[in-house]
């Protein structure tokens, strides 16, 4: 498949370093500065054979052709030796070599460790060095249809959309990773990253993505992350947490409805909360309702953290009586 | 519509007390195997590696069993002469990462003037960038991981003057996230081990102000799983290193009390290796000295007897910052 190349590699004979007669002239330069192995890897005679060599031109700073077909052998076996890709952009340089192809080779080798730092850190060089980022949107999407929450690739997504200005069809896109797992938490931050980074949250923006987010919720109720984005759009409603209507009124639906998601419920005391820190409408009944949602919180709904209801409950308690100053420092174990 | 919880489920045969000893052996024989190729090929993270060995064993009141002197000179030959920074072992670039570890280790021996100090500030310092951020190495990535690193390896040297701390806690600032949590860089997810480097940032340099303190607290409560442990993001597994991660945060936002300690302590247990010694990320898999140190630290915030008082925002003992005399910001 588009992986050929590699696997031809490891398929042909491996020839040891010190065997091949056009290496001969280097000097390999064995590992010799201790003996305390810190964490256990499988050991190769080959991983000592290509290293050996490594050191040996990293020493004299040989900057070749064979040089950076050594890198990669030496990259293959241990990808997050940093100082290798180090060696092997030096090399590239040196050697003018052609960048599209070393896009093509680190493609292939992030495919094969997407979880590693240096060869995502090469990839962005690399692009830097073209100045074009017209293939980052596909390739991170092909990565993030094996997993879906890599934070190495959104974290590359997001750096190449913002330095080449690559936001069009991204929303559509984030829909789609949505409505094949809604519960994906790096598709509903990158929903935030999206708008806060084109539009912002203007009035009517505000109020689609606040329509949007509610129908997800209908769809998974005891979904945190749609529950948290829900939280961060109401950050930028200027009445605040409480006063949406149409915020206000899902959630007491939902609630009547016999639904008792704990993030439901937690949203329905932080919105009580607002009420009594703001006087506005009747603080007493805004207490005690949230008092109650806390306990039921903490006795049914969510009693892994108990602990956190009950200060909640407790600070409840303490507002709007002339006493909030001393709730933070009460219940600190 | 109920979805299973992403989770494991701990077996009845699991470890349930804490195997001291083993872990003790464990570490000790990883820095004594006589198996010189295992060595070899570890070399690109050795600085770090050594400095969740010796802080485990340290906090297993177990130091005086590697007390090296090669262990020193090993650590000075690592230092570059030219830019002052610190790498993995010889033959390497130096990089932020282990220029920390290796000042973390010395700290903790009190071997700190065998490094040329200025060189160390003068690597620190020529990282951060013009919008306050810190770069890991000369390649320039960027990443919240490094700012904790800088100042974490400044204010163990006594030497924040030496940096623009201000435009540094904006940068973190910036990282802020809608969920109180903190990603990589602005707008990046929040990320439990990144909020811990914000945070421990923000706590040495006294600017914990800044935090939504109950939102993120909450945020954090809610990595803990049924099975006890601690995941690093919604819909993730759990994972011993993610349980220090988030249990130290939540120690410095004076909050710990809001997860269930027992569970916890339930969990890292389950991923002790009975045989071997050792804890590992989960329950079943093969321990190593990364997990096993923010195992055993994470344990030692819960409280557990046998176990050093560990710092949260240094992750090392807190007899070695008390020494240093350093009072990094925890909220009450
Ligand atoms: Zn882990």
């Amino acid at each position: 498949m588009s992986d050929s190349s590699d696997e031809e590699i490891s398929q042909q004979k491996w020839v040891f370093y010190k065997d091949r007669p056009d290496w001969k002239d280097v000097e390999p330069i064995p590992q010799d500065d201790g003996e305390e192995p810190v964490v256990t890897i499988a050991y190769s005679k080959e991983f000592t054979d290509v290293y050996d060599y490594f050191r040996g031109i990293l020493k004299t700073q040989e900057k070749s052709e064979r040089a950076l077909q050594l890198t990669k052998d030496a990259a293959n076996l241990n990808p997050a030796n940093y100082t290798v890709w180090q060696y092997r952009r030096d090399i590239i340089k040196a050697l003018k070599k052609d960048l599209r192809e070393e896009l093509e080779y680190i493609r292939q080798t992030i495919r094969k460790h997407s979880k590693n730092y240096q060869v995502w850190h090469h990839r962005k060089v690399l692009v830097e060095w073209l100045n074009d980022g017209s293939e980052e949107l596909e390739f991170t999407k092909s990565i993030l249809e094996t997993d879906d929450k890599n934070y190495h690739a959104w974290q590359h997504r997001q750096w190449a959309m913002k330095t080449f200005k690559l936001y069009e069809g991204e929303l559509d896109y984030v829909d789609s990773l949505l409505q094949t797992d809604i519960r994906n938490n790096s598709a509903w931050n990158q929903r935030y990253f999206v708008v806060n980074n084109t539009t912002g949250f203007t009035d009517v923006v505000l109020s689609n993505e606040i329509d949007y987010t509610l129908n997800k919720i209908n769809i998974a109720k005891e979904n945190e992350s749609a529950w948290n984005y829900l939280r961060g759009l109401l950050l930028h409603d200027k009445e605040g947490l409480s006063k949406n209507q149409k915020v206000v009124k899902f959630c007491e639906d939902l609630y009547n409805s016999g639904n008792r998601s704990a993030f439901l419920l937690a949203l329905l005391v932080d919105m009580c909360d607002e009420e009594i820190t703001q006087g506005s409408g009747d603080v007493l009944l805004a207490r005690q309702k949230g008092i109650d949602l806390c306990k039921e919180l903490a006795s049914n709904y969510d009693t892994i953290r108990c602990k956190y209801w009950e200060y909640m409950a407790n600070t409840l308690e303490k507002k709007g009586t002339g006493t909030d100053e001393a709730c933070t420092s009460s219940t600190a174990n | 519509m109920a979805t299973p919880i992403k989770d494991v489920v701990l077996d009845e045969n699991r470890p349930k007390t804490l195997l001291a000893e083993k872990h003790a052996d464990f570490i000790i024989k990883l820095f004594h195997s006589e198996d010189n190729y295992e060595f070899a090929i570890t070399d690109y993270l050795r600085m770090s590696g050594m400095y969740w060995g010796l802080t485990a064993l340290d906090l297993l009141h177990k130091r005086d069993k590697l007390l090296r002197v090669d262990l020193f000179d090993f650590i000075k030959s690592c230092q570059d002469p030219e830019s002052g920074g610190i790498s993995a072992s010889l033959n390497h670039d130096p990089h932020l990462l282990h220029t920390l570890s290796a000042v973390q280790i010395l700290c903790m021996y009190d071997k700190i003037d065998i490094l040329d100090i200025e060189g160390v500030v003068k690597y620190v310092a020529s990282l951060q960038q013009p919008d306050g951020s810190f770069s890991g190495d000369k390649w320039g990535e960027i990443d919240t991981r490094f700012s904790f690193c800088a100042v974490a390896t400044l204010s163990l040297l006594k030497r924040m003057d030496s940096i623009d701390v201000d435009k540094a806690v904006k940068f973190i600032e910036t990282c802020k996230n809608f969920d109180g949590g903190f990603g990589s860089r602005p707008l990046s997810e929040s990320h439990a081990g990144l909020i811990y480097c914000c945070l421990g940032f923000l706590s040495i340099t006294n600017r914990l102000d800044i935090v939504d303190r109950d939102t993120l607290a909450w945020w954090l409560c809610e990595r803990q799983l049924p099975s006890g442990g601690l995941n690093g993001r919604p819909e993730k597994l759990p994972d011993v290193c993610y349980s220090w991660w988030v249990l130290s945060s939540l120690k410095l936002l004076g909050r710990l009390h809001w997860i269930s300690s027992t569970d916890l302590e339930n969990f890292i247990m389950a991923c002790q290796d009975g045989e071997t010694g050792g804890i590992s990320d989960r329950p079943g898999d093969v321990a190593d000295p990364y997990h096993t140190l923010f195992g055993l630290a994470a344990l030692s915030l819960l409280g557990y007897s046998n176990i050093k008082m560990v710092n949260p925002t240094y992750c090392m003992p807190q007899e070695v910052i008390d020494r240093l005399g350093l009072k990094p910001q925890v909220l009450a």
